[in-house]
């Protein structure tokens, strides 16, 4: 391979330094004149229909500008907050200010103040009678007969897949192909098991946030803590039927979003508010709004049945998945979608697949994107039937996934079969180290010094080892687009612009170093600026692990380009033909006769010299394929045989993400999703009362994990080549994620022998299994 | 109200409501280095040296530490003169999305101030009181190992 420069170095993150010295702006920080405060008033109840609204005492108050609700808000539009390429592949269910209150949380009413003293306090003046109704919280009650109808004639889906809110059915899709009865027929026993997964915050630190005001010249400006500047920008438009000339949308620093920013809930309200009253308005969620009315992890049940030979071989495979995608429909299709078509075509040789994935509305909180989105639900219950299997015919785990994975050069027919919830893209495998991935993830853990060998370091102490394995993808194939434009200086540095979203994952670091290798400059010759709807080329934004293979193909096109301007140029002046120019060492040089002109020197004659013109470029990107990059996870935990309590002693992540273009960052994207799912696993959980409220939302009573539970953590990077990739690189914003919860679990399994079906693993689950079998 | 704080070795006058924390009112005078993760004392982005010791500042009720030092992440080390935490914790890549680093920063310059060479449980134990979502902390502490290693080199 050609020895490359900047590509493959772990890079300082280019604004890391004015984030770790308190500089760089977020949303909150940016100082706004004369602005307007907000504070929410939310449903008490879960499902409830308003009898009335006084807010008569609230609007008295000195300071209170308005109190805004369903009953002087008119003429709302039916949309999705699901920030998705359009048409989203999401109910239009939700409305800015609605009658029906259909769950705890549920927006009534917001009031607008000189500060958010007054507002709070006013808010707390606005009387409502509510004719409350009855509830459902769980998914298959929901969708059986009888149940209270959440949803109303009007809501609709705007592509034409299956949505019967008349059942709080919010999504259905199903795929089959083979002979399901066939396959079972073949199979030496069938393994049939139930899996649940669980509510979950995203809890990025940084709360949602928005400000929005009038520029000079009357165009509405929103500075947003989002993933999808250019989707908020096309949602803000559409809701309030405001020309989408006129907005412009402004992405500051970013504090993590993992899916929960990819929500566009509060900037049509934001907006409504400026255009309205003619003022700025600042919107900052707090913790416990964070927790309770933003998004959400949506829960999942998982029926996974396997028909078996004796000699492993999976002969039939049926997966039903049932999202409760809770009182709204955001990515309730797609999310149940992916449980299938980012699972499934890992054990490609399965000749019989059967999959059925439904959503169901219930009265508990939106589900949302999340990191994973669909896939971490779905490996949970394969990893662990695999371990079941394997178990129950002797095989030696590793090995079977080693044999029975999708391999390079290979393909699924659920790649072509299921999308985002509807026909996906046919894709052939262009770079797999799953193997590599398996062996040295299981150096890492000492697999075969630990498994099965029960050990115990101390009286009571068990300690076990599992193993976490998945694919995910790099965007939405032929749906997904990025663009980047470019222009070069005087100086020979360059301007990049691209509407990729960086929100903490180092994407703007990243896409700069693409340039730098393209042109053969230092880092600090690009300049970046990213996700400004005025100023740069449009992009989905951040999701679907799609920025360094989407956003940074058309990083590279674009650069390619320049490059050939540069070329032209420089040829020009060294009256060289453009064949015998190579571009390298902040300058180009005639290979033949080795003259050479810097690139300071080209950008200078372009702009001022002779046949003057700006060196510019755009390009943009849509992919073709989705390339999965991979990962083995290994978790080791300890149990107290006595108290059920578990500690992970150690996790192992090593992930095939193509070419590291930047593997400091690379490491950082899968050890941050690994504790997140560790933690998933563990500690975090959305506790609900009787009547549908949430519980625990604080920090306190919902636990992250701080530095101090930390285990040891190993992360490996198992380099493939992907050739239809940026220099080689796939996604792997998500994967990271998908591991920890099955590991675990096969872990605790091999530790105490109790196979836990249902997340969160506590203390008392574990203490009850190991009882109940006893 | 208004009262006088000591602010990044600066005399300040600043105006407060009576019942106002302290994180609120450095914001709303333009320290808006010191971030609000949840007011609840739980996230640390809002952590301060207070007299020198880290604190959350939301927390802290502003009309109650009148006349103290306060010391943010800026008056540990700005974007021109970076401090040696600040510089390492770039170099390990423990910066992601960077909201929780300011509060980081502030809880390691404490740690480093009175133990310039840290076990990694010690580390792990100095930011106990902070959290992130992004890195899954293994960077930071490499970068806070960095700067202690740094900070004992120079002292030589």
């Amino acid at each position: 391979m050609k020895k490359l420069n900047t590509i493959g170095k772990s890079k300082k993150k280019i604004d890391a330094l004015s984030l770790a010295t308190g500089s760089a702006k977020f949303t909150d920080d940016f100082e706004i004149k004369n602005s307007l405060f907000v504070s929410f008033l939310y449903s008490p109840h879960a499902h409830a229909e308003i009898k009335s609204i006084d807010d008569k005492d609230a609007k008295l108050m000195e300071g209170v500008i308005d109190v805004l609700h369903y009953q002087n808000v008119k003429k709302q539009k039916l949309h999705t907050t699901a920030g998705q390429g359009y048409p989203e592949p999401s109910p239009y269910d939700t409305v800015m200010f609605d009658k029906k209150m259909r769950f705890v949380g549920d927006r009534v009413a917001v009031v607008i103040a000189e500060s958010k003293k007054i507002a709070d306090d006013a808010v707390k003046k606005i009387k409502v009678e509510y004719d409350i109704l009855e509830a459902v919280f769980d998914s298959e009650k929901a969708l059986e007969k009888n149940a209270p109808r959440i949803h109303g004639e009007d809501r609709y889906m705007p592509i034409p897949v299956k949505y019967e809110p008349e059942r709080n059915l919010a999504a259905e899709v199903e795929i089959g192909f083979g002979d399901m009865a066939k396959g079972e027929k073949e199979a030496d026993f069938i393994i049939e098991k139930k899996y649940s997964t669980h509510y979950a915050s995203h809890a990025a630190i940084e709360p949602h946030s928005v400000a929005s005001f009038f520029d000079e010249m009357g165009r509405l400006v929103i500075v947003t803590s989002t993933q999808v500047p250019f989707h908020v920008r096309r949602i803000v438009s559409k809701v309030l039927d405001y020309p989408l000339s006129k907005i412009r949308i402004i992405k500051p620093r970013i504090g993590g979003g993992f899916g929960g920013k990819q929500e566009v809930f509060l900037e049509p309200i934001s907006a409504l508010i400026t255009i309205k009253y003619k003022r700025p308005v600042k919107i900052i969620l707090s913790r416990e709004e964070v927790f309770e009315s933003s998004r959400t992890r949506h829960p999942m049940k998982v029926k996974l049945k396997t028909a078996v030979k004796n000699s492993g071989e999976i002969t039939a495979l049926s997966l039903e998945a049932l999202l409760n995608t809770g009182a709204y429909g955001s990515h309730a299709l797609t999310i149940v979608s992916n449980a299938g078509s980012k699972v499934l075509p890992f054990f490609n040789k399965v000749k019989n697949i059967h999959f059925l994935g439904q959503s169901a509305y219930t009265n508990l909180p939106i589900g949302g994107a999340y990191r994973g989105y669909g896939a971490t639900q779905g490996y949970f219950a394969l990893n662990q039937q695999i371990d079941i299997i394997t178990r129950k015919l002797d095989l030696d785990i590793l090995e079977y996934i080693k044999k029975n994975h999708i391999r390079t050069g290979e393909t699924s027919e659920v790649f072509k079969a299921l999308g985002e919830g509807t026909e996906g893209v046919t894709q052939v495998i262009h770079s797999c180290e799953m193997d590599q991935c398996i062996d040295k993830g299981a150096k890492a853990i000492d697999w075969y010094k630990k498994r099965d060998k029960r050990i115990e370091p101390k009286k009571d102490k068990v300690r076990g080892v599992g193993i976490g394995f998945s694919m995910q993808g790099s965007g939405i194939p032929l749906i997904d687009m990025g663009s980047a434009s470019m222009k070069m200086n005087d100086d020979g540095s360059f301007n990049l612009y691209i509407g990729a979203t960086d929100i903490g994952t180092g994407s703007d670091t990243i896409l700069a170093q693409i340039v730098a290798e393209v042109l053969g400059i230092e880092l600090d010759k690009v300049i970046v600026l990213s996700s400004d709807t005025d100023l740069t080329p449009f992009d989905v934004g951040a999701y679907a692990s799609s920025t360094t293979y989407v956003s940074g193909t058309a990083v590279k096109k674009c650069a390619d380009k320049i490059k050939d301007q540069i070329l032209k140029v420089a040829s020009q002046m060294l009256e060289s033909d453009i064949e015998n120019l190579a571009v390298g060492n902040t300058k180009v040089t005639d290979t033949k006769n080795n003259k050479s002109v810097s690139l300071a020197e080209v950008g200078e004659y372009s702009l001022y010299t002779k046949d003057q013109f700006q060196i510019q470029a755009s390009a943009s990107y849509v992919p073709k394929l989705s390339p999965p990059p991979f990962i083995a996870q290994f978790a080791e935990v300890e149990i107290d045989k006595k108290t059920g309590k578990i500690r992970i002693v150690k996790f192992v992540s090593a992930v095939d993400c193509g070419v590291a273009l930047n593997p400091k960052l690379a490491e950082g994207q899968i050890e941050g999703a690994a504790v997140n799912g560790i933690c998933y696993a563990l500690t975090e959980e959305y506790k609900f009362s009787k009547t549908g409220k949430l519980t625990n939302k604080t920090f306190s009573d919902y636990k992250i994990w701080t530095a101090n539970d930390m285990p040891e953590m190993e992360t490996i990077i198992a380099e493939s080549d992907e050739e239809t990739g940026p220099f080689g690189a796939k996604s792997v914003g998500e994967i990271g994620i998908n591991g920890p919860l099955p590991a675990i679990a096969n872990a605790i399994y091999d530790a105490v022998g109790v196979r836990l079906y249902h997340a969160p693993f506590t203390a008392e689950k574990i203490y009850e299994e190991i009882n109940r079998i006893k | 109200m208004k009262g006088k704080f000591i602010i990044n070795g600066k005399e300040k006058y600043l105006n407060f409501e009576a019942d106002e924390r302290l994180v609120i009112t450095l914001r709303n005078n333009g320290f808006t280095e010191v971030k609000n993760g949840c007011m609840e004392g739980e996230c640390g982005a809002c952590m301060i040296l207070l007299d020198d010791k880290a604190v959350h500042s939301c927390q802290v009720l502003t009309a109650s530490v009148q006349g103290k030092k306060i010391l943010t992440v800026k008056g540990i080390g700005d974007l021109h003169i970076p401090h040696v935490i600040q510089k390492s914790f770039v170099e390990a890549g423990a910066v992601q999305c960077g909201f929780c680093t300011p509060g980081f920063v502030v809880a390691t310059y404490a740690l480093l101030k009175s133990n310039q060479n840290p076990t990694e449980t010690e580390i792990k134990k100095a930011i106990d009181g902070n959290l992130c979502r992004c890195t899954g902390y293994v960077k930071i502490i490499d970068g806070i190992k960095n700067a202690s290693k740094t900070i004992q080199k120079e002292r030589e």
